[in-house]
């Protein structure tokens, strides 16, 4: 008989979870009793008998602060019993680690539940409780709710949601010997996602004779098998080819046009070509587009690896399994590079609608205050538990990120130069090396992600696609895969994320020219699935591996050792074909040249015609003071303390400057600094760019605007400019006109013209493109509505800095240093955070001088070098005004200046200059003793425009000598401060 | 003179091991970076170490609350070799007068099975809960020092500022008697402080709510010592959240002198 076990606080004790539960329903019933109370209890069902309460006491319950209850309710005190547990075959963190503690105490392995349940005291009617469970507790995807009343809890059974799928694996032939119409249709009711071309390559390869020749020998009928198909599918997904990236496109732009092949090759493989061949012996380019993350040099030592993914269409679904998932699934990009880094640092971006959003939600579509928590959280479990810090983001609210939500995950690692006299960056793979498995089991989550996420977000999307992530079995892992690194066990390893096996082994079978898999082999997490999910799952914390036969008894013992399941798979081979087995009989074999390079290349057209009208008149505020409250607390530009302290950014010991940097710790960081290794000087930064608001404009300079944003936080920590690289994150509305997407040649246009803007900027700033990432289907499809995000790019920087004890925050530090702005202010408001506070696009969209700015840089990481610096900060979302707030309040002291100083362009009034967003621009302040030396190397570029005073105000004198503003800088922090203090 | 040799424990999701072992290192000890799974297989022993750390980090994913999941490990998993547990290789090691560090996640393992405060060892009698902000928070503490508490690591200390990074940090007692014994013993070395480093129970200076202010305790010898703030993240200078504003940066933080300590206090007894 199962044991139901509910564990609670003791009475009396303070139940914290209770009331932050309490306080996430009243902000989304803002119209409840707000005396209502709830508590948190733990429930745990296990599966088993004979259990010795002593044992359960043990394992469950802190008896200091905590009452256990066996088979009975631990109370009948509420009104409403709403008991949340997991959908059979759902990720259990919970549940895995209570199983593990049984097993420690009784050697016997005990499947256990769990569930989270909330006990509703106060005036609520059934319906309430119901809506409540159902819109703010539980997520229906993969979760199940009870609401049960002090009765209905005593009949309470075991809720145990085991897998039982009562089915016999098989392989099924699928016939492609269809029409147009009806391959259109296989592809859509299988979640293939191919188009018909493609569906038309694989058919007429099946008809080839010789093939089918070739299939004979091995067993194989005339049609592919499902395995075959959906291998295909995966590995020609958009999520895996990139094929908008390598398509040929006919680009045209006020009547010219251009045949372009490959915007990847063209433009951002380009763009590092040159940059390489120009820096000579100072390439800093170490592998760069071969493998799962960038690699670039560190120290004479050690590399740095860099990736940043996307993880878009699962964090719709479910917020939280989908970005806990995508952060520790963008951790094994850098640990699955070469032959694996150690990881230093995570870095997030956010895309989300205003919290506060109150207009009705379209269906399938979750309210985006649960999609800012459950994401935050997500993150923060993945990055806390696995102990990686997470050092630097920022969060972009526009409302048009309803439909789908972006988060950006990053994740940083570094690599000895060499391991055992072999370079740890390169995979070296020889016919014969064992396949193995390492990690979770699979079962049938996640699969048809890299298909799912290829598409837009539809009512049916699949919601196997959901998952939700292991940080602990993905520690446990890279724990033994790091040791056993270093041991020398093996030739290769990569990350089974997109497309499970079929992916990993697909990719890496490229480098000894074959494998063979035997699909009966990897472990599952309950019978019944068929061998092509086997091949295509996704489920998590998995990593493939290439072992030399002589080394994997000792590989697999070590892995036993440190509580690691691996399995040996399969083996590589050099016969030119992907080779699966099913109980010994073949059920896939496709030859490895048209599985990689048989996809028919788009073809497709892009059409620029480029805004013309003028901007509106700049609204001038009777108000100048509050109106710059008002633009503090913008979404965009408020502090994101809230979710900065709930992400660890410390662990490991390097960290240098933090996102919160100032007197008090809590201004805002322009980028970040680390020590990843502690006996050394030498230290990394990162930086992220991201100005989406600028895309209704032109993509070209939302896309320069985003490097310089990223580069320029990063000059202003103190990072050389001689050693940064970066990479690129497309996240785009659908570029392919159809019936359901009129404007598809202009949304291509669109990524045209921010490719051509990454080739010329990069290679204008010389900041290599070591990897990216492109996510090209985001937009919602509803009855009736679409939305679509805006074109969308993050650019992530990482570099190094010679001596941390170099580095500067953006914070004021003395009273009676001078303040400089480093840059010219032109007229460019278009796509401003100003404008957008009148509801204003406009058309001067901010432009980017990579010649002027490039000097600028390197004369700030001169003068940082020579400590003459007291202060920098970029100038970004609200320009000029919002950073000397920003400098002022971090650092608790006042400045007054005097806006005939502004370097501008003739013309602007005061509004302009204050809220101009001018690209390139820093915020300095220099003690007065330094003045002339950093005058010096600037030679007339850093405008004196005022000065740090002791008296804790806001002064700044309009052109003709008033004081526009005067404010207190208390005043204008709790303004930047209250919006998203949840 | 004698060799002090720190040993380190990792594995199953501890995460701070790799900073500890440096600041053992710079406070002049040997220091080893274990798995737990070597103990476990007999590999490494105890007996060869004077100073054990049980770092940061969140084992088995305190899925069912902090560190409950290492307490039924230190309980229940026996030594292949010598079939003893983790617990009584701990008490031996106790017993012949070593010192233990817990941070953390490492002190809630220590308090969760009974090693602090350790009268009698083994018997839970304190705890870690849920922060009453019920967040997990990274924010750095000021922290005042008990003269008069027997703990070795912080001997001759008055104040400390240090990062806390937790979820479950609220310290609580058992019972009255519990919290007597820990106040008549000055077993509560650390305490959370204002700017005047005077204790506080002010949200966010007393940042989880723990009564008395608890950081962190000793057990009645001082040898064995577990605290929430994390002394081995501020071991260089620039670690410090505001270290640009100060007009010298200062050799080392402040942390260092927790193992300082460690180590002297060993270097007089082996």
């Amino acid at each position: 008989m199962p044991c139901r076990i509910e564990v609670g606080l003791k009475p009396g004790l303070f139940d914290a979870r209770g009331e932050r539960s309490k306080k996430q329903i009243l902000r989304a019933f803002p119209a409840l009793d707000k005396n209502i109370s709830v508590r948190c209890i733990d429930v745990y069902t296990v599966d088993g008998e004979d259990l010795d309460d002593a044992w359960i006491r043990d394992a469950f319950c802190d008896p200091v602060i905590q009452d256990i209850s066996v088979n009975t309710p631990l109370t009948r005190d509420f009104a409403w019993y709403i008991e949340v547990g997991y959908k059979p075959g759902v990720t259990d963190n919970v549940g895995r680690s209570a199983s593990y503690a049984l097993r420690l105490i009784t050697s016997r392995h005990y499947p256990v539940y769990s569930a989270r349940a909330y006990l509703l005291s106060g005036n609520l009617s059934r319906g309430q409780a119901e809506k409540i469970a159902v819109d703010c507790l539980a997520n229906s995807l993969i979760q199940d709710v009870r609401v049960l009343d002090q009765n209905e809890i005593l009949q309470v059974g075991p809720h145990i949601p085991v897998v039982s799928l009562n089915h016999v694996p098989a392989v099924h032939e699928v016939s492609l010997d269809l029409d147009d119409q009806g391959l259109i249709r296989l592809s859509r009711e299988k979640t293939l996602a191919l188009n018909l071309e493609e569906m038309k390559a694989i058919a007429s390869f099946i008809a080839d004779p010789e093939v089918r020749r070739i299939r004979a020998q091995v067993g194989l009928g005339e049609k592919l098998t499902d395995v075959e198909l959906e291998c295909l599918a995966q590995t020609w997904s958009e999520h895996c080819k990139h094929k908008i990236f390598n398509a040929e496109i006919d680009y045209q732009e006020n009547g010219k046009r251009e045949r372009i092949s490959s915007l990847f090759k063209t433009y951002i493989q380009g763009a590092t070509r040159d940059i390489r061949a120009r820096a000579g012996e100072k390439d800093i380019c170490v592998s760069v587009f071969t493998d799962n993350a960038g690699v670039i040099r560190f120290t004479d030592d050690y590399h740095l690896v860099f990736k940043v993914e996307t993880h878009n269409s699962p964090s719709a679904l479910d917020p939280y399994g989908g970005a806990l998932t995508g952060i520790v699934g963008v951790n094994r990009d850098p640990f699955g590079t070469g032959i694996g880094a150690k990881l230093i640092f995570n870095t997030d971006v956010f895309c989300f609608a205003d919290p506060a959003y109150a207009k009705e939600l379209p269906p399938k579509i979750l309210h985006p205050v649960r999609i800012f928590e459950g994401v935050r959280e997500g993150v923060e479990h993945g990055g806390n538990k696995s102990g990686i810090p997470t050092v630097n983001g920022c969060i972009v609210f526009d409302d048009r990120y309803l439909g789908k939500p972006l988060v950006y995950c990053g994740t940083a690692g570094i690599m000895p130069v060499q391991v055992g006299g072999v370079p740890s960056h390169i995979k070296d793979i020889r016919p014969g090396d064992l396949i193995v498995m390492s990690g979770g089991r699979i079962g049938k989550d996640g699969i048809h992600g890299a298909t799912f996420s290829s598409e837009e977000l539809h009512e049916e999307s699949p919601t196997s696609a959901v998952q939700i992530g292991d940080p602990i079995t993905q520690k446990k892992l890279i724990d033994f895969l790091l040791r056993a690194r270093d041991l020398g066990m093996y030739r290769a390893i990569t990350d089974n994320g997109a497309g499970g096996l079929s992916s990993s082994v697909g990719e890496l079978s490229q480098l000894s020219g074959g494998c063979l898999i035997e699909l009966d082999k990897p472990p599952l997490k309950y019978p019944g699935l068929d061998p092509w999910e086997i091949l295509l799952s996704e489920a998590q914390e998995r990593m493939t591996l290439a072992v030399p036969p002589d080394n994997i008894d000792a590989f697999l013992d070590l892995s036993t050792q440190m509580d690691v399941e691996s399995t040996v798979i399969g083996s590589f081979t050099d016969s030119g074909y992907f080779h699966c087995t099913y109980n010994q009989k073949t059920v896939a074999y496709l030859p490895l040249d048209f599985l990689h390079g048989g996809v028919p290349r788009m073809q497709l057209t892009a059409t620029w015609e480029p805004k013309t009208e003028p901007d509106p008149p700049t609204p001038v505020p009777d108000d100048h003071n509050a109106k710059l409250e008002e633009m503090l607390s913008r979404l965009n530009i408020c502090s994101k303390d809230y979710v900065i302290r709930q992400y660890d950014h410390e662990v490991q010991g390097g960290s240098i400057i933090k996102p919160l940097v100032g007197r008090y710790a809590d201004g805002p960081s322009d980028a970040a600094v680390i020590r990843p290794i502690l006996e050394i000087s030498k230290g990394v930064v990162v930086s992220n760019g991201i100005v989406p608001r600028y895309s209704d404009i032109d993509t070209y300079h939302m896309t320069a605007c985003a490097l310089d944003e990223a580069l320029r936080n990063y000059i202003c920590v103190g990072g050389d400019p001689g050693h940064w690289a970066c990479l690129d994150n497309f996240c785009w509305c659908d570029p392919i006109r159809s019936e359901r997407n009129p404007d598809g040649e202009h949304k291509l246009a669109q990524l045209v013209r921010a490719n051509k803007a990454l080739y010329e900027y990069a290679v204008a700033f010389s900041c290599p493109l070591i990897s990216g990432k492109d996510s090209m289907k985001n937009d919602y499809i509803g009855p009736g509505i679409k939305i679509s995000i805006p074109p969308t790019i993050l650019i992530s920087v990482i570099g190094t800095i010679p001596e941390v004890e170099k580095a500067v925050t953006m914070d004021f530090k003395s009273a009676g240093d001078l303040v400089y702005l480093l840059g010219m202010t032109r007229k460019e408001l278009g796509g401003s955070e100003y404008f957008a506070s009148y509801g204003i696009v406009g058309a001067s969209v901010p432009k980017v001088d990579a010649e002027t700015a490039s000097a600028r840089y390197r004369n700030l990481h001169q003068a940082i070098l020579s400590s003459l610096i007291a202060s920098a900060h970029d100038l970004s979302d609200g320009g000029l005004v919002v950073a000397l707030a920003e400098s002022a309040f971090s650092g608790s002291l006042g400045v007054e200046i005097d806006l005939k100083e502004v370097a501008c362009e003739p013309g602007m009034n005061d509004t302009e200059i204050l809220y101009s967003e001018s690209q390139s621009r820093i915020l300095v302040s220099v003690p007065l003793k330094h003045s002339r030396e950093f005058e010096s190397i600037f030679a007339g570029d850093a405008r004196l425009i005022g000065r740090v005073i002791p008296e804790q105000r806001l002064i700044i004198r309009s052109l003709d000598g008033r004081r526009l503003i005067d404010r207190d800088l208390e005043s204008l922090k709790r303004s930047w401060k209250a919006p998203l203090d949840f | 003179m004698a060799q002090i040799k720190a040993l380190v424990i990792t594995g199953f999701g501890t995460n701070c091991e790799m900073e500890m072992s440096h600041a053992c290192r710079r406070a002049g000890a040997l220091s080893d970076v274990v798995h737990i799974s070597d103990v476990l297989n007999g590999s490494i022993r105890l007996t060869d170490y004077h100073f054990l750390n049980l770092p940061g980090g969140f084992l088995d994913g305190d899925d069912l609350g902090s560190a409950q999941v290492e307490s039924v490990r230190l309980k229940y998993a026996r030594i292949q070799t010598s079939g003893r547990t983790l617990f009584e290789e701990i008490r031996d090691f106790i017993d012949r007068g070593m010192i233990i560090l817990g941070v953390c996640n490492g002190f809630q393992a220590l308090v969760k099975s009974g090693l602090l405060p350790g009268n009698p060892l083994g018997k839970r009698r304190v705890s870690l809960s849920f922060n009453d902000s019920a967040k997990f928070e990274d924010r750095w503490v000021r922290l005042a020092v008990d003269p008069q508490s027997p703990c070795i690591f912080t001997r001759g200390l008055e104040r400390l500022f240090l990062p806390v990074r937790h979820g479950e940090g609220k310290f609580v007692c058992d019972s009255e008697t519990t919290l007597k014994e820990i106040r008549d013993g000055h077993l509560a070395a650390l305490k959370y402080a204002d700017d005047s480093y005077a204790p506080t129970m002010d949200y966010p200076a007393n940042p989880n709510g723990s009564i008395d202010a608890i950081a962190g305790i000793c057990d009645a010898t001082g040898r064995i010592f577990g605290l929430m703030p994390h002394p081995e993240a501020f071991t260089h200078p620039a670690n410090h959240p505001a270290w640009t504003r100060l007009k010298e940066l200062p050799e080392k933080g402040e942390g260092m002198a927790i193992f300082e300590n460690a180590v002297k206090f060993l270097k007089g007894i082996i």
